[in-house]
């Protein structure tokens, strides 16, 4: 081992020219699980960051992608997991490490200095993540990937939970005995499909889509009421409580309830219960049991033939009633308790998981600066083990505090540049800018008043002209539709060219009058003549 | 012709040139109207040519016919992204022929006018020529600016305010001169008042920036029109006080809109120094995190799997010519079924509505490039968003950070889509000095570069793919 370790050190520094990383993907031995952590399309894009990849035999098969195709983009396709583990620097997986049919336990095949990336879930398997962190290995759980903004990108729980909502409906719809889509035939009339949603996350809010565009007529609940607008955008009606209570807690998931409102909660849910076909659950509190939302007795209320898809049945259930991993009927009531969703559309997962995995390593550095650092948010959140140590859960970024202490130094640092700015823009001091209007409207006013006492009537009457031209210009130019602006300018160019009759009244005789009036209607002409050909050009071209 | 008739063909003329502005209220009258100007400009030029008091034809056709074949050989010419230089060009011209008319007039007196009639005739000269002096040198540094023959950054003198103030001081003390002078005496003055305001006029536009183009060019489309109105009056012709009238409305209106579109104050833009700013640098940086860089070949993947698409061009649009390529990859998306439309900031390019002109050119059809206002509400249902050469108007600090120079500027809120395209040299700042968050935000994607190549590269790209889909169809 340690042999090993002095070699990978001395390679890494000797050669000056970093040889490419080799990515493994082994075929996941997980009873029932058909994914693969990397499909074709997503070694495309590891190949760009820098990576080699290789493949073990027949890896991508339950997930529609066999070893040609694998080939085809250049991977190399190894026969053996205990080979693979052997080669690859980075291994990408799906489910954590367990024992292995050929009597190895996947975690011992991981040599030391190389990474795991795969789901790990930390809290349940403890013993796991000791194991890994013995291998003196770096191990990164996408189960663990912060759910902030920038990590979006590598959120796997994320696009499992879509894939999950998606399929939920698709499951829903697989026991249900009618159309979900109303429709008016000859041989009747067949009313709309009616589906309830619990838990608007991402999972939810995916089946709220899939039952919408299947026809059905869905409800949704949540007790977080700023998902209210995501529901209605999708075309479902949010359900609410006349409870006022904010169910928003940390990280995007919701938190546990006063009991009076999970009371006021399942009062609502035993109506709806009555009136809905299909009732799907999504809630999960993280870390803890999922919550009971569907009592036996509200199971009971529904009409026979209607379906209760509990997407929460691996955590415990929303529903009392559901067996996890099983489709039974209860009372006439067929409840699916089904836990492995995303794994049922493996090609579509793969792609997925796959590409959140590029996101990831893209951020790690690609092949050629692969490095974890503790620095980065998203990598620091995902890291389980690192060098023989156990980094997990990752020190909690005091949110609270930071946000306030990130924006006040910021805006230290903006106030004097900002004051400067500005100093820039109202260079004019507010004074001075006040005084040029007062001065302004008592210019306009003294003018108005000597006009009035001392202007003969011939200038008069131009004056009202004037003023009603202004008036009669300001109404039309507003309808000017915005598009026209250009064209606008270049008219009212060509008209103010008008300015040349001052000059054609001044040609007369030759006189230095008639030479700056000639000279004055040369200039002009080139206004009009340019002015309105520009324009006719312009709009010609204006066309639907 | 009698005098009667040479009025009843100005108001015709005058009535035809509402008809013409009028007729800009949207694309289909926008012709019909144009023609109705080119009529009535034809119409008021003939009545006073054949009015009694002109015979010098000779003259008249000597000097008609080349401005005709000047004007015209200018006209067919001109780039459309050269635009706002023949604009700003055609602006200095009426400056000019406002200057030339006014001191021609003054050399001519006329001997009727006596007492108040004269003072009023010579303070309408006065102030025709300097309006028509700072219209003329004003234009022709807005022009410099354009042609980037001049800085367009702003000129910023120290006690710049100061220096205006004494410009005009200067000229009303040679107003008093001038007023003061019996017969021609006055010309001296008159002539030096020209000087100062051109330097006004130069001073001016010399300090304001790059970006606030837009509102010198309205502004001195305003001021053409005032002119022309000054010199209806001097020569005591309705018609041009009219039309004159109507061009400075114009121009003050398009200044307003293009001032609100930048939350100004007109004031503020025409005192000038905005851009130069040494500005927020450090702190609005703060949204900090790195940019994510893109391909062209990662772009068309977007967009192939877009449903729909907002192109919002900017200036750099303009600069690096890139339009025709944006309108051909408008064409191939909405082919597929794609959504594809334009949202266009009041102040994208260097003339109030360029970016219209420039996707008209290209052959873009109109009724899917929309305004700022029409569209902004759109940009949260966009999957891809490809802002092609804008920064300023794009930028999300103008709402999010009350430090910000630009903040309360009504901006497209690009960020609120799916996907966010920014074609762009480098990081670095625009016109406003202003450091834009939006290339750091998590939806954000730069893709360096002339906007031209970039975006003939998706074009390439994209037209690659095209061939089989064809094949299979």
């Amino acid at each position: 081992m340690t042999l090993a370790i002095e070699r990978g050190v001395a390679e890494a520094s000797s050669t000056e020219p970093k040889p490419s990383k080799k990515i493994g993907v082994p075929k996941e031995i997980a009873a029932g699980e058909r994914r693969v952590a990397a499909t074709p399309a997503t070694v495309k894009k590891l190949q760009k960051l820098g990576f080699d990849v290789l493949v073990e035999h027949s890896a991508g098969e339950d997930a529609n992608f066999d070893d040609a195709s694998y080939q085809a983009v250049g991977c190399e396709i190894v026969p053996t997991a205990t080979d693979l583990w052997e080669k690859s620097d980075i291994v990408l997986k799906v489910q954590p490490p367990q024992d292995h049919p050929n009597g190895q336990h996947e975690a011992d095949l991981l040599g030391a200095g190389k990474s795991l990336i795969s789901f790990i879930w930390p809290a349940q398997n403890q013993a796991l993540v000791e194991r890994l962190s013995n291998q003196q290995a770096t191990v990164l759980a996408m189960d663990a990937i912060p759910r902030i903004s920038r990590a979006q990108k590598m959120d796997a729980l994320s696009s499992m939970a879509n894939i999950a909502g998606y399929r939920a409906v698709i499951e829903a719809a697989n026991q249900f005995g009618r159309f979900f889509t109303g429709q008016i035939t000859a041989a009747g009339k067949v009313p709309p499909a009616k589906v309830l949603v619990i838990g608007a996350g991402v999972a939810g809010l995916a089946a709220i889509g899939a039952a919408k565009s299947l026809g059905a007529i869905v409800r949704a609940f949540d007790t977080r009421p700023v998902v209210k607008e995501q529901v209605e955008s999708l075309g479902a009606e949010f359900l609410e409580l006349t409870f006022e209570e904010d169910g928003t807690g940390q990280g995007g998931y919701a938190k546990t309830m006063s009991p009076e409102f999970i009371a006021a909660e399942m009062e609502l849910f035993a109506q709806q219960a009555k009136d809905v076909d299909i009732i799907i659950t999504t809630a999960l509190i993280p870390g803890k049991k999922a919550p009971l939302l569907i009592t036996q007795e509200t199971a009971e209320l529904m009409k026979p033939g209607s379906v209760i898809v509990d997407m929460a049945a691996e955590q415990g259930g929303n529903c009392a009633v559901t067996k996890p991993g099983e489709v039974y009927a209860h009372h006439g009531v067929t409840v699916v308790g089904i836990t492995d969703f995303p794994s049922r559309m493996a090609s579509q997962a793969s792609q997925l998981y796959g590409t959140n995995l590029c996101h990831l390593l893209s951020d790690m550095g690609g092949s050629d600066d692969y490095k974890v650092d503790f620095e980065d948010e998203a990598v620091r959140g995902a890291l389980i083990t690192h060098a023989g140590e156990v980094t997990w859960p990752a020190p909690r970024p005091e949110q609270p505090p930071q946000p306030a202490a990130a924006k006040a130094a910021p805006t230290e640092a903006i106030a004097p540049t900002a004051d400067l700015s500005k100093d820039a823009k109202n260079s004019a001091s507010p004074a001075l800018q006040s005084l040029v209007k007062w001065v302004g409207i008592a210019a306009a006013a003294s003018l108005f008043l000597t006009i009035g006492l001392t202007a003969p009537a011939s200038f008069l009457s131009h004056f009202t002209v004037f003023i009603l031209a202004c008036f009669v210009g300001w109404q039309v130019i507003w309808n000017v539709s915005p598009s026209l602006h250009t064209p606008l300018m270049s008219v009212t160019n060509a008209i103010s060219g008008i300015i040349i009759i001052g000059g054609l009244l001044q040609l007369e005789g030759l006189s230095a009058t008639s030479v700056l009036g000639a000279i004055a209607i040369l200039v002009g002409t080139i206004n009009i003549s340019g002015g309105f050909l520009v324009t006719q050009r312009m709009l010609k071209m204006f066309r639907k | 012709m009698t005098n009667n008739l040479v009025t009843l063909a100005y108001i015709t003329a005058i009535v035809l040139f509402i008809l013409s502005l009028g007729g800009l209220s949207n694309q289909e009258t926008a012709k019909r109207g144009n023609l109705y100007g080119i009529v009535g400009m034809v119409l008021a030029i003939s009545a006073t040519a054949f009015s009694a008091g002109l015979t010098n034809y000779v003259a008249l056709v000597g000097v008609l016919v080349p401005g005709v074949v000047i004007g015209a050989l200018m006209a067919s010419r001109v780039e459309m992204t050269a635009m706002p230089e023949l604009v700003a060009m055609l602006h200095s011209f009426v400056g000019l022929a406002a200057v030339l008319v006014g001191v021609g007039n003054y050399l001519q007196p006329e001997a009727a006018l006596v007492g108040a009639e004269e003072t009023i005739h010579l303070l309408e000269i006065y102030i025709g020529v300097f309006i028509g002096a700072v219209t003329f040198t004003g234009s022709v540094v807005a022009f410099g600016k354009l042609k980037a023959i001049i800085s367009s950054k702003p000129l910023t003198l120290p006690g710049r305010h100061l220096l205006n103030i004494g410009l005009l001081v200067g000229t009303v003390a040679l107003g008093v001169v001038f007023m003061g002078a019996a017969g021609t005496a006055g010309l001296p003055a008159l002539l030096g008042m020209c000087g100062l305001a051109g330097l006004l006029g130069i001073h001016l536009v010399a300090a304001i920036g790059g970006a606030d183009m837009p509102v010198v060019i309205s502004m001195l489309n305003s001021y053409s029109g005032w002119a022309a109105a000054a010199a209806g009056f001097m020569l005591s012709n309705d018609l041009l006080i009219v039309t004159g009238a109507l061009v400075g409305s114009s121009g003050a209106i398009l200044s307003i809109i293009m001032c609100r579109a930048m939350n100004r104050s007109f004031l503020s833009v025409i005192l000038g120094g905005f851009g130069n700013a040494p500005a927020a640098k450090g702190g609005s940086s703060a949204p900090g995190g790195e940019a994510t860089s893109t391909t062209a070949a990662e772009t068309v993947e977007l967009l192939t799997q877009a449903n729909s698409v907002i192109i919002t061009p900017g200036y750099g649009m303009a600069v690096a010519q890139a339009q025709h390529a944006v309108a051909d990859i408008t064409k191939i998306l909405r082919d597929r079924g794609t959504q594809v439309r334009f949202g266009i900031h009041p102040v994208a390019g260097r003339l109030p509505g360029h970016m219209n002109v420039l996707l008209a050119e290209a052959n873009v059809p109109y009724d899917i490039v929309l305004e700022m206002d029409e569209i902004n509400e759109d940009f949260s249902e966009t999957d891809v968003v490809l802002v092609i050469g804008a920064n300023d108007t794009v930028n999300p600090s103008a709402l999010e950070d009350p430090t910000s120079p630009i903040a309360g500027m009504p901006v497209l809120e690009v960020w609120q889509a799916q996907n966010v395209v920014v074609m762009k040299r480098s990081l670095s700042v625009g016109y406003a000095g202003v450091d834009n968050p939006l290339f750091y935000k998590e939806n954000t994607q730069m893709l360096f570069g002339d906007a031209k190549a970039n975006v003939s590269a998706i074009l390439a790209e994209m037209q690659k793919s095209k061939v089989p889909a064809m094949a299979s169809a």
